[in-house]
């Protein structure tokens, strides 16, 4: 009896010691850390991708609490979680909403098998990156996608995958969350985070082929030429040629697809569009056939 | 004989020299001549003329772009096309300067006598002047890198060089380039390495040679004793034993002087070395002493299944095309096409690529040899580490590629890699070891490239 007595006693001094030096040392070298932090932390989606150009949710929270003191959320925003999460962490902050479009990845080549054809075989390692190195790859293109889905590799939402008919990786408008992590991982810079637009709908020239107008049109059948029919043609200046390349500003495009219109070549590519109404052929017209 | 070699790894291919007994012919003009604007390591060069000028053989067309860079001089007459783009050995579309080629006019300025100049006879050759003339005939080197040859002679303060050696290993199989070069042209080489001694202000010479080149050895060794027995220079032809990448500069500075370079900025001229190819001589010789700049050079155009395989005498600028029609065309079926010899070749896929400064062979392999095997599950046989000619970890450095660890990567020495592929080339699980490493190595020296930037 006597001996649990004293070890029980021995053990209780033991933890009453332990206690206090524990509750000193909290006390002593306490560091405070604002509990905004924990909380925006516990708002943002948790998944670490990077897209915001911070290491984590973690360091993204930091800055955001930051921001908050310094008075301004500009430039600080969650691409995963988007407006929503966004709006959220604003409240919570006392702050106004900061601005944050939707954007999505948008996959600028339309170089499948059958408008560019192969002219050789790789053999190496499978990634677009080694391909890369090694030269132009499979076909004649030097610029365009060369299909071994770095991208899909990169994608951690699953948003992003190849289709196996053309050989082109294919973004998933719904899962993406234009954290950035494929164009990142696209040794040729073929995608772009581009604005996402009404009901999905956007404009672009799917084709990044620097090479002058007759020696990409060797490689692929829908490459850009820039021949600058589109520059010409819109209404809005949204539309710029540059080293034998167009680009479509997503800033100024009013998406009148005009420019899809002129496209000699079918490079500008206008997504999510309903079908256009079938034209019935107008009597005068079909006169004028028949008579060709 | 004593026979050395490199100390650690090194593998042994199959040699498949088919065109070392086949005399150097000239090959014939080409109608179109193609030089791209980067044809060696550092800063691209400048064009000085422009559409409708009319070239002489040996007018400059291209100027040095920064201290790392050698001027280009056409290597045919006639009139400059255009200056466009063009797949060159990189496989991308590249800026280069297209000549129509008209008739085969020189610049009189080049001596084309064949007679043998001694450094003996030309007191004016100071050791400036030397350099001075190699760098102004932009010659580079000539085994394939194309670094150029009068920075290696001008070595950094830090660095004090005791020794010119002349690689002529040419341990890459199918290759006989140099072999033929030192069988035609021995008496020139000789010139031309004390020009490289005088140059660098040293008096010790060797030239490393394999032993599966015995006649090579026999005339340099007979010629070398004549020329400098009783000289101030003291020449020495090493014998070396068969073993791929023997003719990477660290592992000739190893075999040959049994010193090793240490792990990179580290250059062979730290341990005394500069090791200067067998062709470079050649060209060092012809731009010194014939004043004719580098337009020409020795290319091996070779494949088992080619009819007539052969060695040539090319001006830089023939497309490939012209070479191998020359040897009896493109084989039937799938082929592939190597600049350069099968170890550290690169695969084009046009055969309108020009013959560069470093295009020391056209190799076509057909069939089996142009394939790779299945890659299967790696065994931890170690065989890689045992091969790496430079102390390294194939097996775990194309890991650390793979999954993205580059501060581990650089802990590991990526950078010490030389890209010679006898991890790949020994790996009995055909794992692409090498296709890993260089995509890590890149990637790794970029990272340390912006580290230094940012200091």
């Amino acid at each position: 009896m006597n001996f649990i007595l004293i070890a029980v006693i021995v053990l209780g001094a033991i933890g009453l010691i332990a206690a206090l030096v524990l509750y000193v040392a909290s006390k002593k070298f306490a560091v405070y850390e604002d509990p905004r932090i924990a909380q925006v932390s516990e708002l943002l989606p948790g998944a670490n991708c990077g897209g915001c150009g911070f290491p984590g949710c973690g360091g993204m929270a930091d800055a955001l609490v930051k921001g908050a003191d310094a008075g301004s959320l500009e430039g600080l925003n969650c691409p995963v979680g988007g407006a929503e999460v966004m709006g959220r962490v604003a409240d919570l902050l006392g702050m106004a909403i900061a601005n944050g479009e939707p954007k999505v990845a948008v996959v600028r080549c339309n170089g499948t098998c059958e408008h560019r054809p192969k002219i050789a075989e790789y053999a190496g390692l499978r990634t677009c990156a080694a391909m890369h190195s090694c030269g132009a790859g499979e076909t004649a293109c030097g610029f365009g996608c060369l299909g071994c889905g770095d991208c899909v590799k990169a994608c951690q939402f699953d948003a992003i995958h190849m289709n196996p008919e053309t050989g082109l990786p294919e973004v998933d408008d719904e899962k993406c969350t234009a954290c950035g992590a494929c164009v990142k991982n696209c040794p040729r810079n073929i995608i772009e985070l581009r604005k996402k637009g009404p009901k999905n709908r956007r404009v672009y020239v799917s084709c990044v082929n620097k090479d002058k107008g007759a020696v990409s049109m060797k490689a692929c059948k829908v490459s850009c030429i820039g021949c600058g029919k589109c520059e010409k043609e819109c209404p809005f200046g949204a539309i710029t040629v540059a080293n034998n390349c167009s680009y479509i500003d997503f800033e100024k495009c009013r998406l009148c697809k005009k420019c899809v219109a002129v496209c000699p070549t079918k490079a500008i590519q206008a997504v999510n569009f309903p079908a256009p109404k079938p034209v019935e052929p107008k009597p005068a017209e079909q006169g004028k056939e028949e008579k060709a | 004989m004593n026979i050395r070699t490199f100390r650690i790894g090194g593998v042994h291919p199959e040699e498949n020299k088919l065109t070392h007994e086949v005399a150097t012919k000239v090959a014939a003009l080409p109608k179109q001549a193609i030089f791209p604007l980067s044809q060696h390591i550092g800063a691209p060069t400048k064009p000085v003329v422009q559409k409708g000028d009319k070239v002489k053989v040996g007018t400059m067309i291209a100027e040095a772009g920064g201290f790392v860079s050698a001027p280009i001089f056409s290597s045919v007459s006639g009139t400059v096309f255009k200056i466009d783009t063009a797949i060159d050995a990189t496989g991308y579309r590249k800026p280069v300067i297209i000549i129509n080629v008209e008739g085969d006019e020189w610049e009189e300025s080049i001596d084309r006598s064949t007679k043998l100049e001694l450094v003996k006879d030309h007191p004016e050759l100071t050791p400036e002047e030397i350099v001075s003339r190699i760098k102004n005939a932009g010659v580079v080197g000539m085994g394939g890198a194309c670094f150029p040859t009068f920075i290696k002679l001008t070595p950094p303060p830090t660095a004090k060089a005791e020794c010119v050696i002349i690689n002529a290993v040419e341990c890459e199989p199918y290759i006989t380039a140099d072999y033929r070069l030192m069988m035609e042209h021995a008496d020139e080489i000789l010139v031309g390495l004390e020009l490289l001694m005088k140059g660098a202000k040293v008096t010790r010479g060797y030239i490393g040679i394999e032993t599966n080149k015995p006649a090579a050895i026999e005339l340099l060794t007979k010629k070398a004793a004549e020329k400098f027995t009783n000289s101030d220079y003291q020449v020495e032809v090493v014998p070396l034993a068969q073993r791929y990448p023997q003719g990477g500069e660290k592992q000739l500075v190893d075999a040959v002087i049994r010193r090793q370079v240490p792990a990179p900025p580290a250059i062979p001229v730290n341990v005394g070395a500069i090791v200067q190819n067998v062709g470079t001589a050649f060209a060092v010789y012809e731009a010194v002493m014939k004043n004719k700049p580098l337009f020409e050079r020795y290319t091996t155009v070779t494949g088992k299944k080619l009819a007539n395989p052969g060695n040539f005498l090319v001006r830089m600028g023939t497309p490939m095309k012209d070479l191998i029609d020359a040897c009896g065309g493109m084989p039937e079926g799938d082929n592939k096409l190597l600049a350069g010899g099968p170890m550290m070749g690169k695969a084009l896929t046009s055969v309108e690529v020009p013959i560069c400064k470093g295009t020391n062979s056209v190799t076509i392999l057909s069939g089996d040899d142009a394939r790779r095997k299945e890659p299967q599950p790696c065994i931890r046989c170690a065989k890689c580490v045992g091969a790496c000619p430079m102390g390294l970890e194939p097996y775990l450095l194309a890991k650390l590629s793979d999954v993205k660890n580059w501060e581990r990567a650089e802990r590991e020495d990526i950078v010490s890699c030389i890209e010679c592929g006898s991890c790949q080339f020994t790996c009995p699980a055909h794992r692409p070891l090498l296709d890993n490493i260089r995509q890590g190595k890149a990637t790794v020296m970029g990272i340390i490239r912006n580290r230094n930037a940012k200091k």
